[in-house]
């Protein structure tokens, strides 16, 4: 009896107002508003690098500045930013063209042929390289990395060409080891995970029967891998690269140490150059004046666009590839 | 034609070529993790650990010298940016995974992943126009904003995914016993999901700490302890990305040799935690496998 009141007397105790219907509604708005603010993030981030760069806009005009190759904080000030744009797109481009390839083959190899512990310690060791901060890469790049390619590379390739090819010297540039294709076979390295971890998903997503068959009809294990499985996963290794391709953008650090840092156009092969990030790097900490300042933030809002352009891309195939299955054509 | 014997061959030669390949990309990581250890190592010693940087001077006349203000530095800085970006990217990650039909979600993954994507110099850029410009002053607080936004979208990403390994029955047992959803995220996913979510934090933590771009225009870097410590938080403090990379462009013989220290100490922790992280999210996949 006593029982029976006390359970009574508990269900006409009214229920406290947050388990009912209102306290879901708080939960799931703080979860809005936490997410809403990861998107204002990225708006917010445009507006300010705009408003930033206003006065360097205005003055240089809309086109004007991405579009002209001077950088003068000195004496004129003048600011373009051709040269930057310029230097990242051929950094970026060059080491994504220099990582393909091996991407692609580790890829192939951990997921095709390694057995599983060798592919275990390989994916991990390729993940690694990712994860080691790009200023450590840096500081093993100016100590013992440029210097060996210096002396080892390009100094007899530079004494090669002048005694047989002096056609290619103005090609090739200063050999003092600092330049673009230092900063360009670092990046690479850098940014391959990206594309060998994207190729490795893609290729373990190929369906057992794609390969079957084309075991089926005889095919050495080359011979499946080129013919049935890569075409499957074309459209896995194309968002592996792009993604790669905007980490090479954004690299910043490691790139800023090694690419030696000069501020005018035509690169050379082996010579100094400039990129986005790193002249950002360098002179920001020294902007003397607003135009100077302001220039700098109009370098940032480039990159923020190209930056943008690749990822949406990114995440727009990625998307595709993950509805379809793997089958995109 | 191409006979068998040719293809065998081709067979071979393709399978060299991607051992080749591999080894091509392993062999500079090995090459310069060996360097870091052994030059990190040799410039080890206790002065690191016990004093601060001081100006070129001191090293060069053999005073000792050290990093001591730059560990602290990085610790707290690191820290705060942790604490400031867990409660948004946890956020996130449950709208993301518990409200899956949400209006906001498709928008917010492609959002989340741009600005995963991001180079990390905006977002110090983005620190510096609204934290330190107002301020006035570079400030520990600026670097830990700008390192939160390096670490918010890993930490979204990783609670996402963590969060929907959990099986959709233990949502509905809670639900069934009369509990509100907010109350089964809070008391049974989220601690269910403990081990994932924790990984996702450390991976996003050595990511960003890993992270000097960002840094140099926010807490820019001091070569003393503040002289208070409201200092850490409100004036310019050192981190070891930044200090290592300001080490590395100077001209002092001193200053290289303890750039290499920085270096290990760096490296160290970024592969502690990734050993860390990989070992937990392993354990993981077997309990998973076992239970079934």
């Amino acid at each position: 009896m006593k029982i029976n009141t006390i359970n009574y007397e508990l269900l006409k105790k009214p229920i406290s107002l947050i388990y009912r219907k209102p306290g879901d509604r708080i939960f799931l708005s703080m979860a809005v508003f936490l997410g809403i603010s990861i998107v204002l993030l990225t708006i917010v981030m445009a507006f300010v690098l705009y408003g930033e760069s206003k006065e360097a806009i205005t003055r240089f005009g809309v086109l004007g500045f991405p579009l002209k190759a001077v950088w003068d904080p000195a004496i004129n000030l003048e600011f373009g930013a051709l040269t930057f744009i310029a230097g990242t797109l051929f950094t970026s481009i060059g080491a994504l063209v220099l990582s393909f390839v091996p991407a692609v083959a580790i890829a192939i190899f951990t997921a095709e042929y390694a057995p599983r512990w060798l592919s275990v310690i390989v994916d991990n060791l390729v993940n690694l390289i990712a994860a080691v901060p790009s200023v450590v890469v840096g500081i093993w790049g100016i100590f013992v990395f440029t210097p060996w390619m210096r002396d080892c590379v390009y100094m007899p390739f530079f004494s090669w060409s002048t005694d047989n090819f002096p056609a290619l010297v103005p090609l090739l540039g200063n050999p003092i080891g600092f330049g673009m294709s230092t900063a360009t076979i670092i990046l690479a390295l850098m940014v391959l995970p990206y594309t060998a971890a994207l190729t490795r998903d893609a290729i373990r997503l190929v369906p057992r029967e794609q390969r079957e068959a084309s075991w089926a009809l005889g095919a050495t294990h080359r011979e499946v891998i080129l013919m049935a499985v890569l075409p499957y996963s074309r459209s896995g290794i194309l968002a592996g690269v792009i993604l790669s391709f905007g980490r090479a953008i954004g690299e910043t650090m490691a790139v800023a140490m090694l690419i030696g840092n000069k501020n005018t156009l035509p690169f050379t092969l082996f010579g100094p150059g400039a990129t986005m990030p790193s002249v950002i790097i360098n002179e920001f900490r020294e902007a003397v004046g607003n135009i100077h300042y302001s220039s700098l933030m109009a370098v940032g809002l480039a990159l923020f666009a190209i930056s943008l352009i690749v990822n949406l891309l990114a995440a727009w195939i990625s998307r595709k590839f993950a509805f379809a299955g793997g089958q995109m054509v | 034609m191409k006979t068998l014997r040719y293809r065998y061959i081709l067979d071979r030669l393709f399978l060299s070529f991607l051992v080749i390949n591999t080894i091509i990309v392993i062999l500079p990581l090995l090459i310069m993790s060996s360097y870091v250890i052994v030059n990190g190592i040799s410039a080890l010693n206790l002065d690191l650990f016990t004093q601060e940087l001081g100006s070129p001077t001191r090293a060069m006349q053999g005073q000792p010298t050290g990093l001591v203000h730059t560990m602290a530095g990085t610790l707290v800085v690191d820290i705060m940016a942790l604490l400031f970006a867990i409660p948004v990217g946890l956020g996130t990650g449950i709208l993301l995974s518990e409200y899956p039909d949400h209006i906001l979600n498709p928008v917010l993954r492609i959002m989340n992943d741009t600005l995963n994507g991001m180079p990390a110099v905006l977002k110090g850029l983005l620190a510096f126009v609204l934290i330190v410009k107002p301020m006035g002053t570079f400030s520990g607080i600026s670097g830990s904003a700008a390192l939160a936004i390096v670490m918010l979208p890993i930490i979204a990403r990783s609670t996402e995914s963590a969060l929907s390994i959990i099986p959709w029955s233990i949502r509905e047992a809670g639900l069934a016993l009369g509990l509100p959803r907010w109350r089964v995220v809070l008391s049974a996913i989220v601690p269910a999901a403990r081990t994932g979510l924790i990984t996702g934090f450390l991976i996003a933590f050595s990511r960003a700490a890993g992270e000097a771009a960002p840094l140099l225009f926010t807490s820019f870097g001091n070569n003393y302890l503040p002289k208070h410590w409201t200092g850490m938080f409100f004036g310019p403090v050192d981190t070891l990305p930044q200090r290592l990379y300001s080490l590395a462009i100077s001209p002092y013989e001193h200053w290289h040799r303890m750039g290499w220290a920085a270096a290990i100490v760096l490296f160290g922790f970024v592969v502690i935690s990734f050993v860390i992280a990989h070992l937990a999210s392993g354990n993981n996949l077997q309990k998973k496998g076992n239970s079934r």
